[in-house]
């Protein structure tokens, strides 16, 4: 069992829909809410991932190709 | 014997020990070190600092730190009155603190020196960072002075010649076969199953720390003062919410009068995540996919943007982009004024201060300070055209014939 940490930035279309309890269904990943800024117009989520590493990988890949943005919390880690 | 007590939520200002951690557990955001001012306030003077080594170091009651620092020559760079630049720009009193000079040619000597000094303190052997330029060379360098394993990851689409500067003090240079977002995200993970000191990542607060030292200097170069404005760039973000830091802890612990400076930050224009959300008067972040010259501060997704962001806003201060080249303009304009020869994050900087000149958001009459954090000839390749000899016979007629002189 392994953890990532993870913001979700959605954009407009896409606000409305379940997609953090899908991903709980599809992939067996518990989610784990901490931080949040929602709107009609968009919005974003910092939460937490917890499953196999294979299923978090398979969660988030699923998330991304919605056309959702997928970062790393902790931001960047690459500098220059 | 350290000042610093805890690392601290920035946002639900939860506490923990002085350990290798940069995320608070609950709300997942920065922790930063806090200290104790006011057992710091009492040891601390204008006289006292004045008194210790030439560099960054003589700020060391204001660092987290315990055991004996990892110096490789870090700190009091030069900060010089621009006054052929500020002339160009309408700027009375413009100042450039020039951090290009420090041993590995960028600001992140600094904050690397700290946090390899806390590496050691915790007992670790091996120190890692996921870079493409100046941040690789510092940690090299310094792994190299501390006697330390280093591990350097590198996106695979960094030209090996760019990595000269590191390979030098050789370090383990890892080439990832991924994009950057592959590189972010193996790197979160060595963390999680090595016991390494990761300098940007379970490093971070104490690394963070080592920025502040630029802010320090500055004040103390300036007499003991606040500048009116700064202008400085972001990537992470970090730096210039350490500059801010600075002066703060200055005012705080009554080293300086007052703290009235407006805080600006330079982005790149294909790199400018924090400027969008300030220009759209958001307070999120929103992640882009850096796209510029300007590797350096080539960040989509800041770490420590929000709070940039807030203190752009809350000082009374602003954020602006500038293109590609606008960014040239300013690293030759730099050069050719003031000859300082920097790195494209520093032709963004000048490029914003010539902007905010020009719109009037900073006055003519405004101490205004300049951060160049790095230095040119890393990134030299960008200017390949500059190169434009005029060509002459090896006699003195042909001399005097071509560049119109005579004796």
């Amino acid at each position: 069992m392994g953890k990532r940490q993870v913001m979700f930035t959605f954009p407009e279309s896409l606000t409305k829909e379940p997609t953090i309890y899908d991903i709980g269904h599809r992939f067996k990943v518990v989610t784990n809410i901490r931080r949040a800024d929602v709107t009609e117009s968009r919005g974003w989520v910092v939460l937490e991932l917890e499953g196999e590493e294979q299923d978090i990988e398979q969660g988030i890949a699923w998330v991304a190709s919605k056309g959702i943005r997928v970062d790393p919390v902790m931001g960047d880690v690459v500098e220059g | 014997m350290s000042y610093a007590r805890t690392l601290r939520c920035r946002k639900c200002g939860q506490e923990y020990p002085l350990q290798p951690l940069n995320l608070c557990e609950s709300c997942l955001s920065p922790l930063e070190v806090s200290y104790d001012y006011k057992a710091m306030a009492k040891e601390l003077s204008r006289e006292k600092i004045a008194g210790g080594p030439t560099g960054m170091w003589r700020y060391r009651d204001m660092l987290p730190v315990e055991g004996e620092e990892v110096d490789i020559g870090t700190g009091f760079t030069p900060f010089v009155k621009a006054d052929n630049l500020g002339g160009e720009l309408g700027l009375d009193h413009l100042y450039i603190k020039n951090d290009c000079l420090n041993p590995t040619y960028s600001f992140k000597d600094r904050a690397v020196s700290v946090a390899v000094t806390k590496a050691l303190e915790f007992g670790f052997d091996t120190v890692a960072c996921a870079s493409t330029g100046n941040l690789a060379a510092s940690v090299a360098a310094h792994a190299a002075k501390a006697n330390m394993r280093a591990y350097v990851f590198v996106p695979s689409v960094v030209e090996p010649g760019n990595l000269v500067g590191t390979a030098v003090y050789n370090p383990v240079l890892v080439k990832v076969d991924g994009n950057y977002d592959a590189v972010n995200r193996l790197c979160a993970e060595v963390v999680r199953a090595h016991n390494w000191g990761f300098i940007n990542i379970n490093l971070r607060p104490y690394y963070a720390e080592g920025s502040k030292t630029i802010g320090l200097e500055v004040a103390e170069q300036l007499g003991w003062r606040a500048p009116d404005c700064v202008v400085a760039p972001a990537a992470s973000g970090l730096l210039f919410t350490r500059i801010w830091k600075g002066l703060d802890e200055l005012y705080m612990l009554g080293l300086i009068e007052s703290v009235n400076t407006h805080m600006y930050i330079a982005q790149a224009a294909g790199s400018s995540p924090i400027v969008n959300a300030f220009n759209a008067g958001s307070v999120h972040i929103h992640p882009v996919v850096p796209d510029t010259i300007a590797k350096s501060i080539a960040i989509g997704n800041p770490a420590n943007g929000y709070h940039a962001l807030m203190i752009a806003r809350q000082s009374g201060g602003g954020a602006c982009a500038v293109d590609d080249s606008e960014a040239i303009a300013g690293v030759q304009l730099l050069a050719q004024t003031e000859g300082i020869f920097t790195e494209p994050a520093g032709g963004v900087v000048i490029g914003t201060v010539k902007r905010l000149a020009a719109s009037g958001a900073i006055k003519r009459d405004e101490l205004v300070v300049a951060f160049i954090t790095g230095a040119g000839p890393r990134t030299q390749d960008i200017l390949a055209d500059v190169v434009q000899p005029v060509t002459v016979q090896p006699t003195l007629e042909s001399v005097e014939r071509v560049l119109g002189v005579i004796a």
